[in-house]
């Protein structure tokens, strides 16, 4: 096997990285795929509560470059998906505790045995991400419809850029179609054409994403929730499949229930 | 409601907030993608303007410059109203 390692990326914190690591590794899983997340945020660990399992935490990224164990003692199976694993960051270490070295020796260890290895990365530019891309073949930049975050967002192109990780491609997470309909968020036309880079997916901002999270269940897994129908889509393109984005039109009803005041 | 014929009668002065946002982005990234400050810029302006005051008279009150994205590159377009022709 020579499975293709993903890392997510953002400039900014909180744009959702975590929470969409989470839910692509979850999706592509339920697409039947062997797929390992890497928690690269060490010192801030936060995938092992976000998919549920941070109770089962032995060793993490640290010990296994440290030889404290072996890499397959590190990995922790998902409850839901026996072909989803997760190798956690450490919590006591910093950030530079794993060398780029180390980083890219361990996904080429992890392609022979998953179909894709994701990468969960540190926010901002300095050595945390540079070492969370090193072993990266794609880098997907997750980003909010904001100045600050799309800002940032350019900014993490171009050092993708100058460290040789080509292309990324962009997720547009938390976009509220209500503001976009009265003009008061940047639409996703204006988002592109002002970072001039491809267009993986777009997810709404959704009250579910918190509930999700606080039961430790991706919302890709939830039915009837419009950030989890995002995340399946995506899921699937990165498959390979032609889905088109979701339709972010507020529906007629709605429509006219604002209309005359009701919405 | 209001929002609607607000919409429909758009006046100049209700710009909406995502294109403040847009053009505020797109300014900000050209001068983040090329590391080039205002003041540089205003430096530079001053120059120009001292090269250019060699050949013509200008009216430096009214010269524009800004950088400026084109495409996928940058460009530094200056647009300087020219009064006349020095005589040398």
């Amino acid at each position: 096997m020579a499975g293709k390692a993903y890392v997510i990326t953002s400039g900014k914190g909180g744009v959702g990285k975590t929470t969409t690591t989470a839910n692509l590794g979850t999706g592509l899983a339920k697409l039947g795929k062997k797929v390992v997340l890497i928690d690269a945020d060490i010192g801030l660990r936060n995938l092992d509560v976000v998919l549920g399992l941070e109770n089962r935490i032995v060793y993490d990224i640290v010990d296994v470059v440290e030889g404290n164990c072996r890499l397959e003692q590190a990995l922790i199976k998902d409850k839901r998906y026996s072909s989803l694993c997760l190798l956690p960051a450490a919590q006591t270490r910093d950030k530079t505790a794993v060398t780029p070295e180390q980083m890219i020796e361990l996904t080429d260890q992890l392609r022979e045995d998953f179909d894709y290895i994701i990468i969960d990365c540190p926010a901002g530019i300095e050595q945390g991400f540079k070492n969370a891309i090193a072993g990266a073949d794609e880098a997907i930049v997750v980003t909010t419809p904001e100045v600050s975050a799309v800002r940032d967002a350019d900014r993490i192109v171009g050092m993708l850029e100058a460290e040789g990780v080509h292309d990324p491609q962009l997720i547009i997470n938390r976009v509220r179609i209500d503001m976009i309909n009265r003009g008061d968020m940047m639409d996703i036309e204006d988002m592109i054409e002002i970072l001039a880079i491809k267009l993986l997916g777009i997810v709404p901002e959704d009250e579910k994403i918190v509930v999700s999270t606080n039961k430790g269940e991706p919302v890709v897994l939830a039915e009837n929730s419009r950030s989890g129908e995002a995340f399946w889509n995506i899921t699937r393109r990165i498959e390979g499949e032609e889905v088109p984005l979701i339709d972010l039109e507020e529906g007629l009803l709605n429509k006219i229930k604002r209309l005359v005041g009701l919405g | 409601m209001l929002d609607i014929m607000k919409g429909i009668f758009n006046n100049k002065e209700d710009v909406s907030s995502k294109d403040v946002a847009k053009e505020r982005l797109r300014l900000v990234l050209v001068h983040d993608r090329i590391g080039v400050s205002p003041e540089i810029i205003e430096e530079m302006k001053e120059e120009l303007i001292e090269v250019i005051s060699k050949y013509l008279d200008i009216d430096d009150e009214r010269i524009d410059m800004d950088l400026e994205r084109q495409d996928n590159s940058v460009a530094l377009i200056a647009n300087i109203p020219i009064k006349r022709l020095k005589k040398r």
